[in-house]
């Protein structure tokens, strides 16, 4: 586009006339960059739109209407979101959210580290220590599901036969709304950390023995130079993981599904979760698309946070 | 007190010797250079001497005091590497103070000593930057000012000048030597370039395959190398070795001359035109010989040339041990004079 703007202005148009190529010919070669860029662009272009840019538009535009029995849309302006504030169920699942993150990232993130750092180091067996930590993440997430359902089987399950060890009754994780959101957000933990350790991994493969060995000859202690210097140079990776696990957290979906549908009396509903009931159990679009944009605000914030204030506050390469 | 001894100090990874049975003694402010073409252990024994790698035979000892067994910390050395090891979030005042900070000096001396040395390095106006907004041969200075501001007695160098391009490397090389003798500290200074090592060291150990090869001034070195590999490796360009029945002639191209009647013809093969001198690349017996001649020589190449030395500048060697013979000579004579 700049491109094209150019022999229009005066300045340029005194440089092309100077110049040997007639000023006509300089305009059309500028407008056949523009033609090219664009060309070029298209095929992304095309897909962005399609579906990532229409869709938003649309969802935001259908949180507005509510459709008819007869398929006939009615434009309802923002009924549907004053129905959503006054729906107790959609407060619940926000604040569910809001407990499963704080409960999941810092852990997951916390814990991928010292994961990292421990198979970063010279050992036998590291590659199997890498893999075996790296497991969650391949298995499928309906497995995943499976299994941990089996551990917190009332009775007969990994956890009550543990509990039946020590004379204890049995206990019915997942049925009780006090149990139910810890029993997610361990079994979410141990999903993430090893995902999240590949990449503490990388970047600690990334940095200079150097670095450690200038800060041992200095006399730091291994914790001084992780302190000021691991973690500090480890910091774009930090914030990557942690977007990914705030991310994560508003995303999880297929787990509730397997193991509780949102209960006992949505103690563990979430927020896609209570999206994905109201759009297909509900058949409610238009209030689900209410819905979605509160999750697309949310996400978008996370974003501008990130590019906005973070970025420019952390140390990159 | 701060010189530093190694005694018959070994290193192995698995069945390689890195360092193979190495003593050496680099005396109290003065600067020993360890020389070697790559993968001859010099970075290694640095290593060994600064704690990074722990020796597997052998002891250390800085300043009379043991530190085999001692941490990099404890042995209260400083070093610069060869990647500098800057830390790139850091700006270059934090980085200059970091040992500091560590030993916990107060904020009044930390301040007092980075300006002095800031000052030494030439740095004062660059505190705030990072080191990615630095040239390199500014990162260079920082390396030497966190080098320099613990005023630890010894300071150990890792090719420090090897990122460096030509002209900077002739400057740098003079500062540091310059620094070291200003503070009187002992510098172990480790390099494959043997122009650093002539022009700064006080003592040059030139290692090959984890052995000392020669250990001596750069004068000996230059002038009565003890093995053909020394021969070969000091001066540029190096010593001419021919080969002559069981022996291998040394001779320098600086005390090659042209003579019209000399004692040998020779085939030029090209020459190479210095300004001050030029180097004449001729061959001898289908045995590359190389001469130095004063200012723009005439000569072309396809010409034969007549040329001679003086027998006194001769070097002999072995030509299967490569050891020097004259020694050999030498230590018979005195072993005969003893009895």
């Amino acid at each position: 586009m700049a491109a094209l703007r150019h022999p229009t202005t005066p300045g340029m148009s005194d440089l092309a006339a100077s110049s040997p190529i007639p000023e006509r010919r300089a305009g059309s070669q500028a407008w056949w960059n523009a033609v090219n860029a664009w060309l070029l662009l298209l095929p992304a272009a095309v897909l962005l739109i399609t579906f990532t840019h229409y869709p938003i538009l649309a969802t935001i535009r259908h949180s507005l209407f509510i459709t008819r029995r007869n398929g006939t849309e009615v434009f309802v302006g923002l009924d549907s979101y004053q129905a959503m504030a006054a729906d107790p169920i959609f407060w619940k699942a926000l604040v569910n959210n809001f407990w499963f993150a704080l409960g999941t990232i810092p852990a997951s993130i916390a814990l991928a580290l010292v994961m990292a750092i421990w198979v970063n180091r010279n050992m036998r067996g590291r590659s199997f220590l890498r893999l075996a930590y790296f497991t969650p993440t391949v298995l499928p997430m309906i497995a995943v599901a499976n299994i941990w359902l089996f551990f917190y089987t009332p009775d007969y399950g990994l956890l009550d036969q543990l509990r039946g060890l020590f004379g204890l009754a049995g206990w019915n994780w997942l049925g009780e709304p006090s149990t139910v959101m810890g029993c997610l957000i361990v079994m979410v933990i141990w999903k993430e950390a090893g995902f999240f350790m590949i990449f503490y991994l990388a970047a600690l493969q990334q940095l200079s023995p150097d670095l450690d060995e200038a800060a041992s000859i200095e006399g730091a202690s291994r914790w001084y130079t992780f302190r000021r210097i691991t973690f500090p140079l480890l910091m774009p990776t930090t914030l990557f993981v942690a977007i990914n696990a705030v991310i994560n957290s508003f995303k999880l979906v297929d787990h509730l599904v397997i193991m509780t549908k949102g209960g006992p009396n949505n103690a563990s509903t979430l927020l896609l979760y209570y999206i994905y009931e109201v759009a297909f159990t509900f058949q409610d679009s238009s209030y689900a698309a209410t819905l979605t944009v509160v999750l697309l605000v949310l996400l978008s914030a996370v974003a501008l946070v990130k590019f906005g204030y973070l970025d420019r506050r952390i140390h990159y390469q | 007190m701060s010189a530093i001894t190694l005694s018959h100090v070994s290193k192995c990874w698995g069945a390689m010797r890195a360092v193979d049975n190495v003593s050496l003694t680099a005396d109290e402010g003065s600067l020993l250079v360890l020389l070697g073409p790559s993968g001859c252990g010099k970075s290694t024994t640095l290593r060994l001497i600064a704690g990074l790698e722990e020796a597997d035979a052998g002891t250390i000892t800085i300043g009379g005091v043991d530190v085999t067994h001692l941490t990099p910390a404890q042995r209260k050395i400083s070093m610069v590497f060869q990647s500098y090891a800057l830390f790139p979030h850091l700006s270059v005042a934090e980085n200059i103070v970091f040992g500091l900070r560590v030993r916990r000096v107060s904020r009044a001396e930390r301040d007092e000593r980075l300006r002095r040395v800031a000052d030494i390095v030439g740095l004062s106006h660059l505190l705030e930057r990072k080191p990615s907004q630095l040239s390199g041969g500014q990162r260079q200075r920082v390396a030497l000012g966190r080098a320099i501001i613990a005023e630890a007695r010894v300071c150990l160098m890792d090719e420090p000048l090897s990122n460096l391009d030509a002209k900077l490397r002739h400057e740098m090389r003079t500062e540091i030597r310059a620094l070291q003798q200003r503070l009187g500290m002992t510098m172990v200074y480790v390099t494959h370039d043997q122009t650093e090592a002539m022009t700064m060291a006080d003592r040059v150990v030139l290692m090959r395959d984890g052995r000392i090869e020669q250990n001596g001034s750069p004068e000996e070195l230059y002038n009565r190398p003890a093995t053909a590999f020394t021969a070969r490796f000091i001066g540029t360009p190096p010593m001419n070795l021919v080969r002559q029945n069981d022996r291998l002639i040394g001779i320098r191209p600086e005390h090659i001359r042209l003579v019209p009647g000399g004692d040998h013809v020779v085939r030029v093969k090209a020459v190479e035109h210095l300004g001050a001198d030029s180097i004449v690349l001729c061959e001898i017996d289908d045995q590359p010989i190389s001469v130095r001649l004063d200012g723009f020589s005439k000569v072309q190449p396809g010409e034969d040339i007549r040329i001679a030395w003086d027998a006194d500048h001769e070097h002999r060697f072995d030509s299967t041990t490569e050891a020097r013979l004259e020694n050999i000579v030498n230590e018979s004579r005195l072993a005969a004079s003893d009895r």
